[in-house]
């Protein structure tokens, strides 16, 4: 049986990756023969479109449409069957466990975006000091590739915890026991089990912010850092001074970036506690009114938050854009 | 230049930072990689630090590769990342063409709205999505995460390409047209051939993002067997924990193999697509 649906699936998946290319390029050759054949002056009017029409229609139907559609189901009650005003939005915003979850964000745009940058900045600069930065920076790196899901399996066995007085299989337990420490439910213990899961954050983010700003660094003029050095100052003062204020547009690029991923975060804390011991972030409390209180309204509420949390962020991206664009 | 500091002592701090941080880096990894070649009952009971050589084994790969539920997730993964790369880069170089080489009334206002669209929470997507692909009978099926994929995949695509289109030289195109090329042409011969690099870099980052995706799976695909990818997979085992940890190592290490493949051998391109993505201009 499982054989049969093995074998079906792999061959669906073999005509699919051959024809969907296939029907896409021919797509293209169509429009063009079809606009070809009009005249000379209404091409131009029409061709655009019909490139554009695949892309549209997609990001219309799963994109624009739905955007649209939560805000207008946020004002409705779960079954999005009557008007109920604002009363999701004043439920989320009283419910002691929505609440949480919103502390817990703030806290993960805080520490995650702060000691993501922190370290990517640090690793960034140190890592050009030495002869083997590059092979250190590849190894900070690599952890950007690996799946939220398996960063929660690999950091479960950091955080292990066995009861005092049986051998710790967790590596920091084991390294608290050898110090003489009493071992730490660290997943399980309020004053630890946030900071832990923000900690698996900084591990998989910090080597994508090192890499912008180790750009970032070599993208200063040299002669500036050299005048400064040449001035008498010391390394500390010329990064003070000089390379931390021409290195700050890449830092509030690298730091936005970093605040839409502690707002949207959501597969570590799904994993690793499932948001239980008050770990609990939005994108995991909208999943469950989504899915377990089945309330569309008020898991629509917590999706609008969401939104107008990161509309500045969405402002100030095509305003740089424009900017970028009119240079 | 004269600079005092640079006596050999002087880097000792440097080069202790940097290997202790690189060590914290790797060493969770390397854990899991070491427990997942020990048997069951030592990974229960004792760290992944005492493990030797004379203990190693294959067994815990042996039993993921023979839980049918666990091989079928591999193979599922794969199954939803290919078309769900190769879709979104077609479909975004097409749109990023016209937004570059050709014009049209409200070409910039469609343009600032797909940079908009960048950041725009997949979260506020989910129910509406949900309730269409349920309407027309696509829940749990593979088009219907090929699509939704490729939807979310689109803007930043479409931004990427849309930077590189527009960089290329503009005399290349005048001169193509001249010669009578029409814009397909200048689009298959020209454009596409030159964005390699640029294609290479988005292939490798829409890959790895649905590869690793956990929500848009669990959502639209929900957990079943038979659809289910390995990340949805691996999650259902981590709720089970218990007896199930050696084999969590193992299909871990199987769901990384892939991007950790690609990373390391194509470590350029996902570099350079990072810094086009993020700091361009």
């Amino acid at each position: 049986m499982t054989r049969f649906c093995l074998n079906t699936t792999i061959l669906l998946a073999g005509i699919v990756t051959i024809a969907v290319p296939l029907a896409l390029v021919l797509y293209i050759v169509a429009v063009e023969a079809l606009t070809n054949t009009l005249p000379i002056k209404t091409q131009p009017l029409i061709r655009p479109w019909l490139w554009l029409m695949p892309a549209l229609l997609l990001l219309g139907i799963f994109l624009v449409y739905p955007v649209v559609r939560t805000i207008i189901d946020s004002f409705y009650n779960a079954t999005s069957s009557q008007f109920v005003g604002l009363s999701n939005y004043s439920y989320i915003f009283s419910d002691t466990s929505t609440q949480g979850s919103m502390l817990n964000n703030l806290y993960w745009i805080i520490f995650f975006t702060g000691l993501s940058v922190a370290i990517g900045l640090m690793m960034a600069i140190l890592s050009d000091k030495v002869r083997y930065g590059g092979f250190s920076k590849t190894l900070m790196f690599m952890p950007m590739v690996i799946s939220y899901v398996a960063a929660g399996v690999i950091w479960r066995f950091v955080y292990a915890f066995r009861p005092p007085g049986s051998p710790q299989t967790g590596t920091l337990n084991a390294i608290g026991s050898a110090f003489g420490a009493s071992p730490i439910a660290w997943l399980i213990d309020p004053l630890t089990n946030n900071a832990s899961l923000i900690f698996v954050g900084v591990w998989t983010a910090a080597g994508f912010c090192m890499v912008i700003l180790s750009a970032g660094l070599r993208g200063l003029p040299e002669e500036v850092l050299e005048a400064a050095r040449v001035d008498g100052a010391t390394e500390w003062q010329v990064f003070a001074r000089v390379t931390m204020p021409l290195l700050l547009p890449t830092i509030a690029v690298v730091a936005t970036t970093m605040i839409i991923n502690a707002l949207k975060v959501f597969d570590i804390v799904y994993v690793m506690t499932s948001g239980n011991f008050n770990t609990d972030v939005i994108a995991n409390q909208m999943y469950k009114q989504l899915f377990i209180s089945r309330d569309i309204g008020r898991a629509s509420a917590i999706a609008v938050v969401l939104l107008i949390a990161v509309l500045p962020v969405m402002l100030l991206n095509i305003q740089r854009f424009k900017a970028q664009e009119n240079r | 230049m004269t600079r005092a500091k640079n006596t050999w002592w002087s880097a000792i701090p440097t080069h202790l930072v940097l290997l202790s941080m690189t060590a914290l880096w790797v060493l969770p990894t390397l854990g899991l990689l070491i427990s997942s070649f020990r048997p069951a009952d030592k990974i229960a009971n004792t760290g992944w630090w005492t493990a030797t050589p004379l203990e190693f084994t294959l067994a815990n790969y042996q039993q993921v590769l023979a839980a049918p539920d666990l091989a079928q997730s591999f193979v599922n993964s794969l199954i939803i990342a290919i078309p769900a790369t190769v879709m979104p880069i077609l479909i975004a170089a097409f749109a990023a063409y016209a937004f570059s080489w050709m014009n049209f009334p409200a070409r910039d206002a469609i343009f600032f709205i797909i940079v908009g669209l960048l950041v725009v929470p997949i979260q506020m997507t989910l129910g509406p999505v949900l309730k269409l692909l349920t309407d027309v009978g696509l829940t749990g099926t593979f088009p219907a995460i090929w699509l939704a994929h490729t939807a979310y995949g689109l803007p930043f695509a479409i931004y990427l390409l849309r930077n590189f289109f527009g960089a290329l030289p503009k005399e290349m195109f005048e001169s193509a047209y001249l010669d009578g090329a029409s814009p397909g042409t200048a689009f298959f011969r020209l454009a596409l051939p030159t964005s390699v690099p640029a294609l290479a870099s988005l292939a490798i980052f829409q890959f790895m993002w649905v590869w690793n995706d956990l929500l848009v799976a669990l959502i639209y695909l929900g957990g079943r067997p038979a659809v289910a990818p390995m990340t949805v997979a691996i999650s259902n085992l981590v709720g089970q924990y218990g007896d199930g940890w050696q084999l969590l190592t193992a299909a871990a290490f199987i769901s990384m193999l892939l991007p950790l493949l690609v990373f390391f051998s194509m470590q350029r391109y996902f570099v350079r697509g990072i810094l086009a993505g993020s700091v361009k201009g």
